[in-house]
């Protein structure tokens, strides 16, 4: 099952995603309404508990950032306050030079974890979302590094369209990413390249923290990533999970 | 009660209720920039933050007054932070300094426990996310109680003894220039708590100590500190 919160006619709904008569993708409500993408509000599909990041967690996005791998995962965490639905605007404050997306897969835990072995960590997930983690390289510090001010703003982590059910990935460790910027394809992988896989996150992770329902992991993105412009649309895509769209937009809409 | 529950019964005022957010700032305190000395300047660093560096205590890491924290295997001792936490009350986005501290429920006491770790450069989660690593308390104390935040003594008592003594004059940002610096680029929500730095050199202790963080005006944080459990 795939399953998004939508806002629609002074309400906040659970909602299916539905092919409508027309042709036109669009959701089912628990309540019987069909409407098109468009004519609903996407909120992100659960409220988050813990989002825990991963940092170079593909060799090739990695090598592009001239960094090494280090020997633990590279983990940060980021506040519910980032996070953002499908279909939504995320801010590019005038004059940075480099704003880029982060397409990847999250992962939602749906059973308490701690100390658990690589073997039974998949049995610890809910489900899965697609996540666009934007970054403006611009304010990088050299101090915990990625620091907050790259990778927690308001509204820049888009998450969604939809909580894809556990049971309708057969492997999280054989998905295809893809991000196209104005349509063009910009950023292309799979999740069989991460450095540490799914299962082994998770082990790692439950070894020195309790993970708890609804955190969530961002698992890291491929190479490929490039900066984005105030008017550029921007879509995330992994097999078997939908498509992810966001829009840039300018200081102008937030009276800055 | 799950896992770090009782956090959110500390609260008598609006909002009454702690989301579990709980932000870190990083070298805030004049003393913890003076601790690093030169190396500040050196790689990888190469000179102080320019913006507030935050980060962050998962929910798992909350923790009430009273209750033991487990010293993880294999670690020998662990370090305690002090700091004075703010608690948020109201939509906290593009602050001015003039109206800051209204947008404040109050105050509480963060005891940002950590393993102790030398370098700043990548996050520490490993070393600063453990369970029960974030006590906070002894209770959410109304932003009106308190006439000047920028000015509190917190001290740091270990069996007893008392063993570091602080004040929030020392901040390299105060309170309310503070939460201008943070909230230009995320917003702070209703119960999100915003510990202001903690100050260096941080006590060390080991299981079987206890440990006392005072902030006058606030309270006493008291908590002991145990061997993991088996």
């Amino acid at each position: 099952m795939k399953l998004a919160r939508v806002a629609c006619a002074g309400a906040i709904h659970a909602a299916q995603p539905r092919q409508l008569s027309d042709g036109r993708w669009g959701v089912l409500l628990t309540d019987g309404r069909t409407l098109a993408e468009e004519e609903v509000v996407w909120l992100p599909p659960l409220e988050v508990g813990t989002i825990i990041a991963l940092g170079l967690n593909y060799a090739e996005h990695a090598k592009e950032l001239a960094l090494s791998k280090s020997e633990d995962p590279l983990v940060f965490l980021k506040g519910p306050g980032t996070v953002l639905g499908h279909r939504g605007v995320t801010r590019r404050p005038a004059g940075v030079k480099l704003m880029h997306y982060e397409c990847e897969l999250a992962v939602v835990i749906g059973r308490s974890a701690r100390g658990v072995r690589r073997a039974d960590a998949l049995q610890h997930i809910a489900g899965y979302c697609i996540a666009n983690d934007y970054a403006i390289r611009d304010y990088l510090e050299n101090w915990y590094r990625p620091n907050l001010r790259v990778k927690n703003r308001d509204g820049a982590t888009v998450l969604g369209p939809w909580l894809v059910d556990a049971t309708e990935i057969e492997d999280p460790g054989n998905l295809g990413l893809r991000t196209y910027l104005n349509g063009k394809l910009v950023q292309q992988g799979n999740t069989r390249d991460m450095i540490t896989d799914v299962p082994a996150l998770i082990e790692y992770l439950s070894s020195f923290m309790t993970l708890t329902v609804g955190d969530v992991i961002l698992t890291g993105t491929p190479e490929g990533v490039v900066n984005v412009d105030v008017g550029d649309e921007v879509v995330c895509e992994i097999d078997g999970m939908g498509r992810l769209q966001n829009t840039i937009v300018g200081d102008q809409l937030f009276g800055r | 009660m799950p896992l770090g529950a009782r956090y959110a019964t500390l609260m008598d005022v609006p909002p009454y209720r702690l989301s579990g957010m709980v932000y870190g700032t990083l070298l805030n305190h004049q003393t913890s920039l003076q601790a690093l000395g030169d190396d500040i300047y050196k790689p990888p660093y190469q000179g102080p933050p320019r913006a507030p560096v935050l980060y962050i205590k998962p929910r798992n890491t909350l923790a009430t007054s009273g209750e033991p924290i487990a010293v993880p295997p294999g670690v020998n001792e662990l370090e305690i932070g002090a700091s004075l936490g703010l608690v948020i009350g109201r939509p906290a986005c593009r602050l001015s300094e003039e109206s800051a501290l209204d947008y404040l429920a109050g105050y509480v006491i963060v005891s940002d426990v950590s393993v102790p770790h030398t370098s700043y450069y990548r996050p520490s989660i490993p070393f600063t996310a453990r369970d029960g690593f974030c006590p906070l308390g002894p209770r959410v104390v109304p932003q009106a109680a308190i006439a000047n935040p920028d000015g509190l003594t917190i001290r740091i008592y270990v069996d007893g003894e008392l063993r570091q003594t602080a004040s929030t004059a020392q901040l390299v940002r105060p309170v309310a220039k503070l939460l201008v610096d943070v909230t230009d680029f995320m917003t702070l929500s209703p119960g999100d708590i915003l510990a202001v730095g903690v100050a260096q050199p941080a006590p060390r202790v080991r299981a079987g100590q206890q440990v006392c963080i005072e902030i006058d005006g606030i309270g006493r944080l008291e908590n002991p500190f145990v061997g993991a459990p088996a």
